[in-house]
């Protein structure tokens, strides 16, 4: 039988707008090919069955859980991590907001947080407080309590719909 | 832990999938958006399967609406239901229950036909099946069937579907002018797997109450239904908490389950007629 069904897939998709070509073991987790094939480490393995949210990556324009899709089901799909994030500076005032709130202290948890915020920032307006903890209810802080974040996050959705001015002097 | 698997076929289309079914010797195991298989794989509570992704058959995705009922593609996303129109219109049971269902990022790959197919009892869409009187279209290598949701789930995680059927589609009668159709459920974090939960519709025909984590499936309170028919809610309470018998566990145990069971009921009641939100 089982030719049909591989041990090896072959998959050519984008990481972080960088084309890709890779061969990968049918069980290995999107996650684990990120960090140990592509050396992309921002994004973390924890819990690996899905509910601390710190391997929360961006695949195809949505979240999500790098422990819950397989590298196998990667071919053709556009993938972003915090790395790639960071470098096109498309989260830069989050990341800023995160920083000036003290909404980190391990930083553990900070990838998967942000590509999370960023979902519920992306769709624009600006959220009530439970609408941003209840979005973030699938990503673990065991540091800050999380009001420092759903500071950070409501801070910089009043910002980009213009409601206060940014702290930062912009260049 | 990482997960473990047998191996990986990509299916092209749904006969491509039935054939890779076929040729799996029994071991084939179908991987929609794996957010309840790629967990149990992950706890090697599954193991060594020949895994067919249906994840990209487009043909098995969307909502369309038919003359009294609407179509539910198996591999509709989560978050595709939570704002598609035609189920918001017609039959928003479904919408209310994704607010439930875990977390943003999970609700992105997880579809309906897999939590259905997974058939665990603490799920949503599972007990929304049955209080909606849902039925279920299974595609097998003879050919395709039908089944109530009432006969789909027969037991903890285990379904009417053989080993060579794939479900691909639901269909739920779309709701009366007046219809109400309620989900309420007690989980101790948002996004947790609910302690209980119950789903109540209430039709011009008469009520149809479920409930999530009560046993190993999702059940139908038929004693509870009938008194409410009657219009007797505190007689509908005491039936509902005589006729479940829910299991006792770290979350909860079962004199806990059942007593909250009754107010989950009362409180359906109330929202339905509109004195609560």
């Amino acid at each position: 039988m089982t030719r049909i069904f591989a041990d090896q897939i072959d998959v050519e998709l984008t990481v972080n707008g960088e084309p890709v070509e890779a061969r990968v073991p049918v069980g290995q987790h999107v996650i684990d090919f990120l960090r140990q094939n592509l050396g992309l480490t921002g994004a973390h393995a924890s819990c690996e069955h899905g509910v601390c949210g710190a391997c929360t990556i961006r695949v195809d324009g949505s979240s999500v859980r790098g422990c819950l899709m397989l590298a196998a089901q990667l071919d053709g799909a556009d993938v972003w991590t915090i790395e790639g994030l960071s470098d096109s500076d498309s989260i830069r005032d989050l990341q800023e907001a995160f920083i000036a709130r003290n909404a980190l202290q391990c930083g553990f948890c900070t990838p998967g947080m942000l590509v999370a915020a960023e979902e519920l920032l992306a769709q624009g307006g600006v959220p009530e407080r439970t609408a941003i903890r209840e979005h973030l209810s699938g990503n673990y802080c065991r540091c800050t309590g999380y009001e420092a974040i759903v500071d950070a996050v409501e801070t910089v959705a009043r910002q980009r719909a213009g409601q206060v001015q940014s702290g930062k002097v912009r260049a | 832990m990482k997960a473990s698997a047998g191996g990986y076929a990509r299916a092209n289309d749904l006969s491509h999938a039935m054939e890779l079914l076929a040729s799996s010797d029994g071991s084939g195991r179908v991987l929609a958006g794996g957010q309840s298989l790629i967990a149990a794989m992950n706890m090697r509570l599954s193991t060594g399967d020949m895994l067919v992704d249906i994840s990209r058959l487009s043909e098995l995705s969307g909502v369309t609406e038919e003359a009294d009922t609407l179509r539910i593609g198996a591999l509709t996303k989560h978050v595709e239901i939570g704002a598609d129109p035609l189920i918001r219109a017609h039959a928003p049971l479904l919408a209310e229950a994704v607010t439930c269902i875990a977390h943003a990022a999970i609700r992105n790959r997880g579809t309906i036909g897999g939590a259905l197919a997974h058939a665990d009892p603490a799920a949503e869409f599972p007990a929304c099946m049955l209080a909606l009187d849902a039925i279920i279209h299974i595609q097998g290598s003879n050919g395709e069937r039908s089944v109530a949701a009432e006969d789909f789930f027969e037991d903890l995680f285990e379904t009417s579907l053989e080993e060579d059927e794939i479900l691909t589609a639901i269909t739920v009668p779309k709701a009366e002018a007046g219809e109400r159709q309620v989900l309420q459920e007690i989980a101790r974090r948002s996004g947790d797997y609910a302690l209980v939960g119950l789903c109540l519709v209430a039709r011009s025909t008469g009520h149809w109450v479920s409930l999530l984590s009560v046993g190993s499936t999702p059940v139908l309170a038929h004693n509870a239904m009938t008194l409410l028919d009657q219009g007797d809610v505190d007689g509908a309470v005491v039936a509902l908490r005589a006729e479940i018998d829910p299991p006792s566990d770290t979350q909860a145990s079962a004199g806990y389950r059942r007593h909250i069971a009754g107010i989950l009921l009362r409180r359906a009641v109330a929202q339905a007629k509109g004195e609560i939100a």
